[in-house]
């Protein structure tokens, strides 16, 4: 870097040493890229190999022979289709309801006039800086006067809410210029279809942000779902690929966890690179906002 | 705020106008728009009452009793704050949660810093690289620490394995109680760097050119360029990614459970496994209660001094509102 621009009296003119620079940055950005993707690499190796092939050394990255079969003997072995369905009931609630909860408040906070909205606003935030641990145990409890224990309820309802979400949602429409509005009112149209006709259409930017770090981080959740989700049946899949691991014999069968861990996966890197833009664009916009 | 000090300085009562500026909202051309705002949160608010202010104001009560769930709380004082004084376990685990986050957040940014410089170089296939990199970042941690699992295997895994070609014998990794901790380091930064790197970056995005033109043309080298433009001007950012990453750090839970579950000998269980253990192996709910108030405190004593020190760090941080 400090070459770059000491061009007189060097041996090499600026455009040669910009090109020596950047070979040399392609190299260690692909080495490190190497660092980063071969874990997947193998995991995605391993799931096609029998015990044998796990067991051998040294081991070969290409599998021998392709096992095929350790996808459904996985599926099957961990009770994979209720555990997708499961996440996936868990994950469309969770998403669709913190859309709708913290757009709502979003608007109410950024365009309603009321008494007291800024102080709920200051609390909402305060709240953001709770750490979750300290939930566990009372929430823990309250499920368990709610009867909700091993119900996907448990999972679900206490997180239709989201400080972090409708935070942003007020932060976006704050900006969304109030002319609009104003027309739409004159027009007759309540505070609600307002809402519902002006503003949502609007802030779809924000919404997928916030809808594709939900989705992601819903599909993820470990903690509190291993507190509460005890009954396999209402499993959701993070809760089967660690539970999976822990049953096994004496040789572990590491080729169908792996099978197993690629399935899990997949939804998320699907997921990420359809949405990608939003999801960068949520992480910055909230990273430099946040610390401004 | 401002009506309430004017009315206090006219020797008005605060709650009369209160009560009066309550009643022009709901009289008169504000009151649809009172309604509409209050009926707008009111979904969300009662969420938010329910399942946060009152499990919060709840956990006060819970970590002064001794509760096993079975039976009614016995209500015992602060005897639980007594008790961990003298539990050999809970000091190891707040070591083991000191040694995580002070060690791995460190690194972790240092390496995100790197990256992000390289990346913000202008040359093509930028996306691409950003991408794989942010890739374990939105991987489940429970993946991650299984793939990882295989990784560090003494026998079997990669890392021994590639360690052989270049004649290292390698440790027993999380099997050993040395090793163990620094491989739970290097999992998480190999998943969590993405987002320290991906902030970093839209940092740098944010420096103006002129600023490096002009530092240029006072005959500033690469590294003075990078000491007096790059660091200062990047210094919120990076700011936001320690406060963050710190926050974070202390109540990482996924990876200890799935990569060493806590093991050997304890030597990677953290605050954070050590109130579960408590709470939902041993159905200590009191004592993991008060557990997770230390948690607690040490978090925010931690990000206050970070408000503190950036004070005199970070670049216009006094101006913000």
């Amino acid at each position: 870097m400090a070459s770059a621009t000491k061009t007189k009296g060097s041996l090499f003119g600026q455009r040669q040493v910009k090109i020596l620079m950047d070979l040399f940055t392609y190299v260690v950005l692909s080495v490190v890229g190497i660092i980063f993707i071969m874990p997947f690499a193998w995991m995605v190796a391993n799931s096609f190999k029998d015990i044998r092939g796990i067991y051998k050394y040294p081991p070969d990255f290409i599998p021998e022979v392709w096992h095929f079969e350790n996808y459904t003997e996985a599926w099957t072995m961990t009770h994979f289709d209720a555990g997708f369905l499961n996440s996936a009931i868990v994950a469309a609630a969770v998403v669709l309801g913190q859309l709708f909860t913290a757009s709502l408040a979003g608007y109410s906070f950024a365009r309603l006039r009321y008494p007291g909205r800024d102080k709920i606003f200051l609390l909402y935030i305060s709240l953001m800086m709770v750490p979750f641990t300290v939930l566990l145990i009372p929430l823990y409890v309250q499920m368990r006067y709610f009867n909700w224990i091993s119900t996907l309820q448990a999972v679900i309802v206490p997180f239709l809410f989201t400080p972090w979400g409708t935070f942003m949602m007020r932060q976006f429409m704050v900006t969304i210029p109030r002319e609009l509005e104003d027309a739409a009112r004159i027009d007759g149209c309540g505070f609600f279809r307002t809402y519902w006709l002006i503003i949502l259409p609007l802030t779809k930017p924000a919404l997928a942000t916030l809808a594709i770090f939900t989705f992601v981080n819903t599909w993820n959740s470990f903690q509190w779902p291993l507190i509460v989700l005890g009954k396999p049946k209402v499993k959701t899949l993070p809760l089967l690929l660690a539970s999976f691991q822990n049953q096994s014999g004496m040789r572990t069968p590491w080729h169908l966890i792996m099978a197993a861990a690629t399935f899990v996966v997949i939804p998320v890197l699907i997921a990420f690179v359809v949405g990608q833009k939003y999801y960068v664009r949520g992480i910055v916009t909230s990273g430099i906002k946040g610390g401004g | 705020m401002a009506a309430a000090i004017k009315a206090r300085r006219d020797g008005g009562s605060l709650w009369a106008t209160k009560l009066r500026e309550f009643r022009r909202a709901f009289m008169g051309l504000r009151r649809e728009e009172s309604i509409a705002g209050y009926m707008f949160l009111l979904p969300n608010l009662v969420g938010f009452i329910v399942f946060m202010l009152f499990p919060i104001m709840f956990a006060f009560y819970i970590m002064l009793t001794d509760w096993s769930l079975a039976k009614p709380p016995e209500f015992i004082g602060l005897k639980n704050f007594d008790t961990m004084v003298n539990d050999r376990l809970f000091w190891k685990s707040l070591v083991n949660s000191f040694y995580y986050t002070f060690v791995a957040v460190p690194t972790g940014i240092f390496i995100a810093f790197w990256l992000a410089l390289a990346l913000n170089r202008k040359m093509r296939g930028i996306i691409f690289f950003r991408t794989v990199y942010f890739l374990p970042q939105i991987t489940l941690t429970v993946a991650a620490a299984t793939i990882w699992r295989w990784i560090y295997q003494p026998e079997i895994g990669m890392i021994n394995h590639v360690l052989d070609w270049f004649g290292i014998d390698g440790p027993k990794w999380i099997h050993d109680t040395k090793w163990a901790m620094p491989s739970v380091i290097i999992m998480s930064n190999w998943q969590g760097i993405g987002f320290a790197m991906l902030i970093l970056l839209a940092g740098l995005q944010g420096i103006p050119e002129e600023y490096y033109e002009a530092a240029s043309i006072d005959g500033a080298s690469g590294w003075q360029r990078m000491r007096y433009v790059t660091l200062p001007m990047l210094s919120p950012a990076i700011f936001f990614v320690v406060v963050t990453s710190l926050i974070g750090a202390f109540q990482a839970f996924d990876q200890f459970f799935v990569l060493t579950q806590g093991g050997p000998a304890d030597a990677t269980t953290p605050l954070t496994l050590y109130i579960f253990n408590n709470a939902f192996k041993f159905f200590k709910m009191g004592y993991g209660a008060a557990l997770a108030a230390v948690l607690f405190v040490i978090i925010l004593v931690i990000t206050i001094i970070q408000w503190q020190l950036a004070r005199r760090w970070v670049i216009g941080f006094d101006e913000d509102e």
